[in-house]
């Protein structure tokens, strides 16, 4: 018999605690299965944000340093700055990166720093029960803004990657989803991309990633994956928003 | 190597690259500009090094745990806020079980405070300072060659044990300039660090974390550390004492404040004074042995702090209700001159004496 799927060989053999529905454990394995297929076990070191992935030292079977909360970027830089022959990525979620983690992750875009950037945006913060992130839309209901978010007294839902791309250090940026097959493979695609980008010695690479969160948005997970087409892509549209020549 | 006159921020620079620091990230503060501003012309010139301004003190202290998770000795410096800063970074740091140097080139404070020379960082740097269960080994300087001996010893024990490791100095000792050796590249041990990320080749991946899901996990993770910190305070602690044999009063003082203390006491004993000195190298493990010995020879202990009052904790644990304790600080960054000090601890020694009836 033909075996046409498996684990990849840099996850290990362990269920994951996510939530049914939750995006995490897809983007665990879209970034393990890249990983095997570029060959780069060997030499990637993980620094890992803290949110709803904050055990996923149980999950990638790749070196692994946790972070801070959002101090990821950083410690990516010092493991980069130290080891240079390291393909080094962070993993976080848009309370850690956008909130947070906003000086660490635009100064090491700004630097040019040579890490891949896994950003989880689920447009809340998971792990501690579903409050507002900064990434939140416009009225939407949240554990601390349960009228719906007010932009009078929140702000705007922050597009960090369209930040970004104003840097000259970065050199790839691209939204992608992992609401539908279709998505997940080109999601897939583009974490390749931002490794090549980190190979090549591009510049930041960052891979932002809109995930379902049925749990905290209080949702089906059908409902879930259309709510990120209908509504999510219309704030955070998907696609490239930037990539220089690599 | 040769004797050479340097600045002692200069000095510490030095130092740590002959000790094997190749990173070194910080941010800018006042006083102690002159030791990054150092390490950016000399890492520059050494093989796989690397200097990194970052944007904070937060970035930088980051920075380091990443360059120490991979092996790397590495070393940071700031001044009193920007240590503030630095302190979750710390408390990762010995949660980590990562070595790593700090520099704190202590200015006065509390909050943006004044930029001149104070040791009113004490309880910070010897609690803990962050969060959580931890201590981190704190050396105290006195003068620009022990800058470079104990920034090299940092190295040293923050490798030994795992751990990073604070020299605490101040803004007298990094500005001036004094003859200095500094600690030569040969002959240092080698540590293995089996903990260090280097990719999975050829072995089973690799996790460093502080954090622990169970309870359970993370108290026997503390309990661990607690062993290793005990350990420490068995091998570590260092003092040296002056003029202490015949004394009847015994100053305890630290790093600068010792300096001046020594100018004191010179003066002292020109009356007769019978005063000595105990100066605490290692502010943790703080040494409380000396200073109990010392309370079974005489009652009178003196002491002196460029600050309102923080060591004073620890000579107080240390002779545990026995004893008389005189206390003298400045702080805010006002450096008292030796004469001051010498009026100041006559009079407290007079006091005694005739309160003794002698």
């Amino acid at each position: 018999m033909k075996k046409i799927f498996e684990r990849p060989a840099s996850l290990h053999n362990a269920p994951f605690h996510y939530c049914p529905g939750c995006g995490h454990s897809i983007i665990h394995r879209l970034i393990a299965q890249v990983i095997d297929e570029m060959k780069l076990h060997e030499k990637t070191i993980c620094a890992l944000g803290v949110g709803c992935a904050v055990v996923a030292y149980n999950y990638f079977d790749v070196d692994l340093i946790e972070s801070p909360h959002g101090r990821a970027a950083a410690v990516a830089t010092g493991v980069k700055r130290a080891r240079p022959g390291s393909v080094v990525f962070t993993y976080q979620g848009d309370g850690d990166l956008a909130a947070i983690g906003t000086a660490e992750t635009f100064h090491a875009a700004n630097r040019g720093e040579l890490i891949t950037v896994f950003f989880v945006n689920n447009a809340v913060y998971g792990m501690t029960g579903g409050q507002m992130a900064p990434t939140s839309l416009i009225g939407q209901k949240t554990t601390t803004s349960p009228a719906g978010r007010n932009q009078d007294t929140a702000g705007y839902p922050l597009k960090f990657s369209e930040v970004l791309a104003q840097l000259q250090g970065t050199s790839y940026l691209e939204r992608v989803a992992v609401n539908s097959p279709a998505n997940v493979r080109k999601a897939k695609k583009a974490i390749a991309k931002g490794f090549q980008h980190q190979l090549k010695k591009t510049g930041f690479s960052m891979v932002e990633i809109l995930s379902p969160c049925p749990t905290n948005w209080r949702m089906g997970t059908i409902e879930s994956c259309k709510w990120i087409d209908e509504v999510m892509t219309k704030e955070y549209p998907l696609g490239v928003i930037k990539e220089k020549k690599c | 190597m040769n004797k050479q006159l340097m600045s002692g921020n200069s000095a510490i620079g030095e130092a740590a690259i002959q000790a094997g620091c190749k990173f070194y990230f910080g941010y800018p503060i006042t006083p102690q500009n002159e030791l990054p501003e150092y390490m950016s012309a000399r890492l520059a010139e050494e093989k796989g090094a690397a200097f990194l301004q970052a944007e904070s003190e937060v970035g930088a202290i980051n920075m380091v745990i990443g360059a120490s998770s991979v092996g790397a000795r590495v070393m940071t410096s700031s001044s009193s806020p920007g240590i503030s800063l630095k302190q979750e970074g710390i408390s990762y740091l010995a949660g980590q079980e990562l070595p790593a140097v700090i520099i704190n080139v202590v200015r006065g404070g509390p909050g943006l405070g004044s930029i001149y020379s104070a040791q009113s960082d004490y309880f910070q740097s010897t609690r803990g300072g962050g969060h959580g269960d931890y201590r981190t080994i704190v050396l105290a300087p006195a003068s620009v060659q022990e800058l470079a001996d104990m920034t090299a010893l940092a190295f040293d024990l923050a490798d030994t044990y795992r751990t990073p490791v604070i020299v605490s100095a101040d803004g007298v000792l990094g500005q001036m300039m004094e003859p200095v050796r500094i600690p030569s590249k040969k002959g240092r041990k080698k540590v293995t660090k089996d903990y260090a990320l280097t990719g999975a080749k050829g072995r089973p991946s690799k996790a460093i974390h502080s954090f622990r899901m169970d309870p359970k996990d993370q108290e026997d993770h503390n309990w661990k550390l607690m062993r290793k910190y005990k350990r420490i305070e068995q091998r570590e602690v260092r003092y040296e004492t002056f003029l202490l044999d015949d004394a009847e009063m015994a100053v305890v003082a630290y790093g600068t404040a010792a300096r001046i203390a020594r100018g004191a006491i010179n003066r002292l004993r020109k009356e007769n004074l019978k005063v000595g000195l105990i100066r605490p190298k290692t502010l943790w493990p703080f040494p409380a042995e000396i200073i109990r010995e010392t309370a079974k020879q005489l009652h009178d202990f003196f002491v002196f702090e460029m600050s309102a009052g923080q060591m004073i904790d620890d000579v107080k644990l240390a002779l545990d209700g026995s004893g008389t304790i005189h206390f003298y600080g400045r702080p805010g960054g006002v450096i008292p001159s030796p004469v001051e000090l010498y009026r100041i601890i006559s009079r407290h020694y007079y006091q005694s004496q005739r309160k003794r009836g002698k």
